[in-house]
């Protein structure tokens, strides 16, 4: 009896012993590779990319639990492209380029150049890093130069289109056709309040926004400024520019001083009315606002990109007594503006303002090519927005109907281009 | 002469740049020149900051008004520039342990840290904590319900206000969780849906604004940021 | 009465903004919160990440927005730290230095075991702007090449294998403007799909709603939801309780209610003013 429980107590520990060994050999078992790879051009670049794709591996499933594969590793061959005629140059040997996560089959190698041709292989790899063996894809791929973006072609076409009615209505109006403009208050204010000014004895300031020469909207509270002091000029008062950028400085010099000029009287433009304070935004406030309650201003313009700011000088203007016009194309910034300013150019208006104040026609003719572009922007996000409503609500919406709006979504929205 | 060359180069440039937005071998040109903007923008410091000095010291030099204030700004420009130029109260690093120098001149107990904690920060916050004062005297005096459309203004900026603290959760606490009509679900509301169509359009309008602008640049249509021919 | 609030000179106002906000700091007033959706969203995006993924935390603002950003910042480097995430650090800002030492200071107190170049790294203030986002994208050594302490990139483990921006698992951006948020959605998330989220001034907030959620997966906007985060991130993370620097915008709470209160009076009594001002033939 007792020799029975002894043998049947050793069974039991052998059993024990092959099944902890098993396990432990299991675990730390590689995980079978994955299959399929296929490797591709990427395509819309400048020939540094290739995609290289494979089936996971049967171990990778979604749901396993614990997880036996955890990622993929991607190791290329680069074998440079031989000129003809030359003896062949030795191949170098597969090195690491990246990994992916389970579950993904898909890498895209970035670092490629088109003078090499690439091998690529794939492994999965186990929870204990244990690599399965490499698939390895059979034919050497090149990078391919493409030598236009596909996936902004919707946007060369929409560039071309507004853009061309741009410079259509500019050329319209050279050839003396007349283009009526709807007033805007806070231009026609910008005589008024440097009038108000030049009777009070006191000078017009302008900031040009706190950006530099390369954003837009300074060059377009330049263009304002340019406006501006042509009719400080011609009123005989004073203007006084502080900026926040040096070169901002040196653009507005050159700029008032082509409007005094112009004014006929380039006598009267002082350089050291122009100046730069610092970069540094609330340095900047803090001596712009100091200035405005020691020299009392009369007419305050705020033109360009503007941050939290605007409301301290604004505030500050107010408080003064200054009459005050503002623009900008900072939304957050508007309803500041808005609140302590007597007029305010919203967004495009700014834009326009330049055109407008000019009186030139061929400058309002850009007005009207802008306006075309937003009455296609309008069509657009309506018709789209009630097709993408019609195709959601219907239950059994009609086939052409639903890749229509696919096709908006994929094609001119998305990265597909012109092609379904 | 002085007008059409930089015309020219102004043209070039943007087409050629908006070109290569569509082109893959092209489309880090654009970065390149930022790049090259960057450096010219640092040298055109010199230019204004030396600006900056000219006209403080003839403010102080002919006792215009206000040159106390110049006499303060220069005496900050003097100084922040020679003790961080000067790396006074930096600390060796224990690579070079002989090179009292060799420490970073931002580093933790450094003059030019002492500054940036104890000037920079207060001043720079102080001057943005106006902001709340400034709101609050901007609200008092522009907020009417002159018409509807203010009406209406004003009632969403209630909600907005209100909802945004706990004023908001507290009023309505009364309601279920995830009912509209809680001051905190219809502040979420309204910046999630009326506020984000407002943004959208205004941002349409400049989107287009910026190109028409860019396009009357590019095209030599407006100049009047380049100057005069003359002088 | 009426002829004074008419005329009523600003500093009253201001004074009752200096009592209104100081009343509450001095009190130590707080006020429990209910994290809104967004604000769900955003610590979701973070928290939904498999510990150890890779977090870029981008610090684009300065010490004048520190006020309102700096809870944000310190709560994302604690959520990140305590989901044992990997934490590339760097800004855009000239002055944003100091913000990225303060939330690497987090880690080094809080969390001793974080190692420098291991589990973090501070890449420091790169100048350009937008165009180093954009550079980021393609080459993270040619645009960072050294660390904030001048270590080459490639000698410390963190970066010596990373490509670019899009080896990335998320993108976590606090910023008080440009370049910011909205440069990183246009050059970054937006070409690239990587997943963003971002903790922006009450100012900014509402013109970045517009990119969510597509183009960015949430955002925290001002304090109030600097708050909600603090909340939930404690409610997920009570060992966070009784750390008083974890409850910094929860503390500036307080001063929040009475001031929105406070600016809700003014304007009723402007109101009043204007309508009775109306009824009687005079304008305000």
């Amino acid at each position: 009896m007792q020799g029975s429980i002894r043998i049947r107590m050793m069974m039991l520990m052998a059993a024990f012993v092959v099944v902890c060994g098993w396990s432990a050999i299991s675990n730390a078992a590689p995980p079978a590779p994955p299959s399929g790879i296929t490797v591709k051009d990427a395509p819309n670049d400048a020939g540094t990319g290739l995609i290289v794709e494979w089936q996971l591996s049967p171990d990778d499933r979604k749901d396993a639990d614990p997880r036996v594969v955890v990622r993929y590793e991607i190791d290329r061959l680069a074998r440079p492209l031989k000129p003809e005629n030359e003896t062949p140059i030795k191949e170098s040997k597969f090195a690491k380029v990246g990994e992916v996560n389970f579950q993904l089959a898909k890498y895209l190698d970035q670092n490629a150049n088109r003078q090499h041709e690439y091998l690529y292989r794939v492994r999965a790899v186990s929870v204990d890093g244990e690599s399965s063996t490499a698939v390895e894809s059979t034919v050497a791929v090149q990078p391919e130069l493409q030598y236009f973006d596909m996936r902004r072609a919707w946007y060369l076409v929409l560039l071309v289109v507004v853009g061309g009615a741009v410079v259509y209505f500019i050329q319209v109006v050279k050839s003396g056709k007349d283009l009526k403009i709807r007033k805007i208050a806070g231009l026609e204010a910008v005589e008024e309040a440097v009038g108000r000014a030049t009777e009070m004895g006191r000078s017009c300031l302008f900031i040009p926004g706190i950006l530099d020469i390369n954003d837009i909207q300074t060059v377009a509270g330049i263009t304002v400024m340019s406006r501006v002091a042509g009719l400080v000029a011609e009123y005989n008062a004073s203007l006084e520019i502080p900026t926040c950028r040096s070169l901002v400085m040196t653009t507005s010099r050159e700029t008032v001083a082509a409007a005094y000029l112009s004014a006929g009287r380039p006598d009267a433009y002082r350089e050291d009315d122009i100046y730069y304070l610092t970069d540094e935004q609330f340095g900047y406030v803090a001596a712009v606002t100091g200035n405005m309650v020691r020299k009392k201003p009369a007419a305050c313009f705020y033109m360009g990109a503007f941050f939290a700011e605007s409301l301290l000088l604004a505030e500050t203007g107010n408080a003064i007594g200054a009459i005050q016009v503002a623009g900008t194309a900072m939304p957050s910034q508007l309803p500041f503006f808005v609140a302590a300013c007597d007029y305010t150019l919203i967004g495009e208006e700014f834009f326009a303002a330049s055109a407008y104040l000019s009186h030139e026609p061929h400058q309002l003719g850009s007005l009207k090519g802008q306006d075309i572009g937003k009455f296609i922007g309008g069509i657009l996000i309506i018709a789209g927005c009630l097709l993408a409503t019609v195709v959601a609500v219907m239950t059994d919406p009609p086939s052409g109907l639903e890749s229509l709006v696919t096709f908006i979504r994929e094609n001119i929205l998305g990265e597909k281009g012109f092609m379904p | 002469m002085k007008r059409t060359i930089p015309l020219i180069i102004a043209s070039v440039t943007g087409f050629v740049l908006v070109g290569t937005f569509f082109i893959p071998y092209t489309r880090d040109w654009g970065d390149e020149v930022l790049e090259w903007f960057n450096i010219l923008a640092a040298i055109a410091f010199i230019l204004g900051g030396g600006n900056l000095m000219k006209l403080s010291l003839q403010k102080i030099s002919y006792k215009r008004p206000g040159w106390g204030y110049a006499a303060v700004t220069i005496i900050a420009f003097i100084a922040t520039l020679v003790i961080g130029l000067g790396k006074f109260g930096v600390a060796p690093v224990k690579e070079y342990p002989t090179y009292s120098l060799a420490g970073p001149y931002d580093e933790q107990g450094s003059g030019f840290w002492w500054i940036f904690e104890y000037v920079y920060y207060p001043l720079a916050a102080t001057m943005f904590s106006l902001l709340a004062f400034f709101i609050a005297s901007a609200a008092f005096r522009a907020f009417r319900a002159k018409n509807v459309e203010a009406t209406i203004l004003l009632s969403t900026a209630f909600i907005v206000l209100l909802g945004r603290t706990y004023a908001g959760v507290f009023l309505t606490s009364w309601l279920p969780d995830d009912n509209v009509l809680r001051l905190d679900n219809m502040t979420e509301w309204i910046m999630n849906n009326m506020n984000t169509a407002g943004m959208r359009a205004i941002t349409i309008g400049i989107a287009l604004g910026i190109m028409s602008t860019s396009l009357k640049v590019l095209l030599g249509v407006d100049r009047s940021y380049i100057g005069t021919d003359d002088g | 009465m009426r002829a004074f609030l008419e005329n009523l000179d600003r500093r009253w106002i201001f004074l009752l903004v200096l009592i209104a906000v100081s009343t509450p700091i001095l009190l130590k007033l707080t006020f429990p919160e209910a994290p809104s959706k967004q604000v769900r969203t955003v610590f979701s995006a973070i928290d939904d990440l498999d510990d150890g993924s890779r977090v870029l935390i981008a610090l684009d603002y300065d010490p004048s927005s520190k006020g309102e950003l700096e809870p944000m910042a310190s709560a994302f480097t604690r959520q990140c730290a305590l989901k044992k995430h990997k934490l590339y650090f760097m800004t855009l800002w000239p002055q944003g230095t100091p913000m990225v030492n303060q939330a690497i200071d987090i880690l080094k107190n809080e969390f001793p075991d974080y190692e420098y170049g291991t589990d973090y790294v501070n890449l420091g203030y790169q100048t350009g702007g937008e165009a180093v986002i954009k550079k980021l994208a393609s080459d993270l050594h040619g645009t960072f090449n050294v660390d904030a302490n001048n270590e080459i990139l490639k000698n410390i483990p963190m970066t010596q294998n990373l490509k670019n921006v899009r080896d990335m698992d998320l993108i976590v951006n606090v910023s008080a403007g440009d370049p910011g948020t909205k440069q990183w959605v246009l050059f970054i998330s937006t070409p690239h799909n990587i997943k963003t989220v971002a903790g922006v001034t009450g100012v900014t907030a509402p013109t970045l709603y517009a990119y969510i959620p597509r183009q960015l997966s949430g955002i925290l906007g001002a304090i109030k939801a600097a708050a909600e985060y603090e909340y939930l991130l404690i409610q997920n993370y009570p060992e966070l309780k009784e750390n008083p620097k974890a409850k910094e915008g929860l503390r500036r709470m307080g001063p929040q209610l009475v001031a929105h209160v406070l600016i809700i009076v003014l304007i009723i009594i402007g109101n009043i003013i204007f309508f009775t001002g109306r009824r009687q033939g005079t304008s305000v």
